[in-house]
């Protein structure tokens, strides 16, 4: 009975404290708040006209791209920009470099949300989502599908972030001896996460290695898996260089001054596993390039676009990582990995929307409500990235 | 060994091979196999019965055959007609070509499904059930003839495609679009029948059609196969696809899972052993201490 009550007492304390903790806190009309909110509710909305009249009332969807904004932009990109959880965990836990440390938790946060929200995009954009536990449960098994592959590494990744991060959040709701026993899962957490997150970013570029009579052949190649796979390493760390900036400024009063001095230290660090990835990177594409002997492609229109991709975003922003580390120049290190990020959701557009079905006449466009939707996403990501940072310890504080 | 049982020996291996080959040819001439319709296209004259009688099977949209003038434009199958037929106007004249699902021995659409909604059939059918399909719409994306179609309105809606009437299948029926043809222009049957017709017509008349029965090959071969005086690429058909079944595109990335799975975790737990450098600090203070 005794412990009975000291366990309802706890119970009643700690939602006292969760109530007290999800009460907003600061100013409300910034314009973050301004633009954002409008976006959610109108999102809302056309989420409403989505699940009651079908895709097609609110999305440019067709036959020919039963892919469109939503799996392309969202699911695709978000998911390779969100890849550098698993590099961080690697460089930190299993390198152990522990420069990096401090960037950890705020890395893992971001992925985790990223999965959370940009691969839950994907039941949006679900003809039938009610069954979306169809290949997680009961028996109909696709084990020869590269979905069936993906959506399950999507689910283990996404524990496995969870467990990852949910130190910090024991540490919030000040439970020690559970944050002591979560921290004791990370090492294991770290190496099966990296495990899933090579399949699975891969995973989603094998998912068009049966679109071959579709892609444009300057995109389409056996080795998209691993292209997609290497893309995603400079994918996320151009990503973490360039969340890194924003919070660095927005939330610069919960990051602690050592963590603050030795920010700079750690861009260089980044931008330098950037540059050498994305030469690599050039480097397959171009052999793959050479190998498939596709000279003749090159002075088309076509050949042109890809140009613009492998040159200008990839190969571009690779000098200007390499330039920056060389001379310590932190505002080309930044550009360049605005650069980087644009040239890989460039590449995640081309094979899933615009190099694809590219010879036929009614190319696909997302309509308005298609790219609210995508907005409202990402902001309501935002809100519950803010609402975590303010109140738990993820930011280094020393 | 002496002579005697050298030849005991060799015959005994000599006909370990006999009945070995005979197991095969039995196994080969299996009364289930796959089945398929042959679509001879010089004999179509563009009714468009077929397109009625599936329509009207399937409770989708009925096309007036008579007035509405559909053969003007080239046409697809869609979420609302299983089937269609289409005029190509060729240098031997008018052609018609009916469109539906070829039903790929080795289907991308089946083999891209997550949950085994489409699903080939032992029969040669491939199926779709929507109690399993979570609409992700990957078959759509894999299949290389783009015959998956889904219904964009409608909040449950359905990938719609030709099932080649499996369920009249079951009860010894032809399929709907085969019973109505007047001139005999769609043929049913097992796969290895109708390729003996399909030969027999291209050898018997060599002029009258082209040497190319397509089916027999494409995409590792369909269920479906067509016959025509003209080649296949001036009807529609895409000549570009190659004989290599379509799951074999995925096949060696899937194969690759496991060993990533088993491999990577053990070269990880290696390597962080490796940087571990607790050791080597102790090991400096030791000396630092003497």
């Amino acid at each position: 009975m005794n412990s009975a009550a000291a366990f309802t007492g706890e119970l009643k304390g700690f939602l006292r404290f969760l109530l007290q903790e999800l009460k907003p806190r600061g100013p409300w009309l910034t314009p973050f708040n301004i633009i954002s909110i409008p976006t959610i509710i109108a999102g809302l909305a056309i989420l409403y006209f989505r699940f009651t009249l079908g895709l097609g009332s609110v999305t440019n969807l067709s036959q020919q791209y039963p892919f469109g904004f939503w799996i392309g932009f969202d699911v695709m990109t978000g998911v390779a920009l969100a890849g550098g959880s698993y590099v961080v965990c690697f460089v930190v836990y299993v390198l152990r470099l522990e420069k990096y440390h401090c960037i950890v938790k705020v890395t893992v946060l971001n992925g985790l949300l990223a999965y959370i929200f940009y691969s839950g995009a994907l039941v949006l954009d679900l003809g039938r989502p009610w069954h979306i536990i169809n290949p997680i449960i009961g028996n109909s098994f696709g084990y020869n599908s590269v979905l069936f592959l993906v959506s399950w590494h999507f689910l283990l990744y996404m524990t496995v972030l969870f467990v990852e991060f949910s130190p910090t959040i024991a540490e919030w709701a000040h439970w020690k001896k559970l944050q002591t026993f979560l921290s004791s899962l990370t090492l294991g957490a770290v190496i099966i996460g990296i495990t899933l997150s090579m399949l699975h970013q891969s995973g989603v570029g094998a998912m068009f290695l049966m679109a071959k009579p579709k892609i444009h052949p300057l995109w389409y190649s056996e080795y998209i898996p691993l292209l997609y796979f290497v893309s995603s390493i400079f994918a996320g760390l151009a990503m973490i260089i360039f969340e890194g900036t924003i919070s660095s400024r927005i939330f610069s009063s919960l990051i602690g001054p050592k963590t603050h001095h030795s920010h700079n230290d750690i861009v260089l660090g980044l931008a330098k596993g950037a540059a050498i990835t994305m030469f690599v990177y050039y480097f397959f594409l171009a052999f793959i390039f050479m190998h498939g002997d596709k000279w003749k492609l090159i002075s088309t229109p076509w050949g042109y676009w890809y140009l613009v991709e492998v040159i200008g975003f990839v190969l571009v922003p690779c000098f200007m990582f390499a330039y920056g580390v060389r001379n310590k120049k932190l505002g080309v290190i930044r550009v360049a990995s605005i650069m980087t990020i644009l040239g890989v959701i460039l590449n995640r557009q081309n094979i899933c929307l615009i190099a694809y079905n590219w010879n036929i006449a009614n190319k696909y466009y997302p309509s308005w409500q298609e790219i609210v939707v995508t907005l409202m996403v990402v902001f309501v990501e935002i809100w519950v990235f803010r609402w975590i940072v303010t109140r738990m310890n993820v930011f280094s504080r020393e | 060994m002496d002579r005697r049982q050298f030849f005991i020996a060799s015959a005994t291996v000599a006909a370990g091979g006999v009945p070995n080959n005979n197991i095969k040819a039995d196994s080969a001439k299996e009364p289930k196999e796959f089945v398929g319709v042959l679509v001879d296209t010089t004999r179509c004259i563009g009714c468009r019965s077929c397109e009625v009688a599936c329509s009207t099977t399937y409770n989708n949209f009925v096309p007036d055959t008579n007035v509405d003038n559909a053969l003007e434009g080239v046409r697809d199958t869609s979420d609302k007609q299983l089937t269609v037929v289409n005029r190509y106007k060729t240098d031997k004249g008018d052609v018609f070509v009916k469109k539906q699902c070829l039903h790929c021995w080795q289907p991308a659409c089946a083999a891209a499904c997550l949950v085994n909604a489409m699903l080939k059939t032992k029969e040669g059918p491939v199926t779709w059930d929507g109690d399993k399909c979570m609409g992700c719409r990957f078959c759509m994306i894999s299949c290389p003839f783009d015959i998956p179609k889904f219904e964009y309105s409608g909040w449950n809606p359905r990938i719609q495609k030709c099932s080649m009437c499996y369920e009249r299948l079951q009860n010894g029926k032809r399929p709907a679009c085969v019973e109505s043809c007047p001139t005999d222009a769609l043929m049913f049957g097992q796969k290895r029948e109708l390729m003996e017709v399909a030969r027999h017509r291209v050898y018997s008349y060599p002029d009258k059609y082209v040497r190319h029965i397509y089916g027999e090959h494409e995409a590792g071969g369909t269920g479906w196969l067509y016959l025509s005086a003209v080649p296949f690429e001036k009807l529609g058909f895409r000549t570009d696809l190659g004989t290599t079944p379509y799951p074999e595109y995925t096949r060696e990335f899937l194969i690759s899972v496991p060993l990533v799975e088993f491999g990577v975790p053990a070269f990880l737990l290696a390597l962080n052993m490796l940087t571990d450098r607790k050791d080597e600090v102790r090991e400096n203070q030791g000396w630092a201490d003497e």
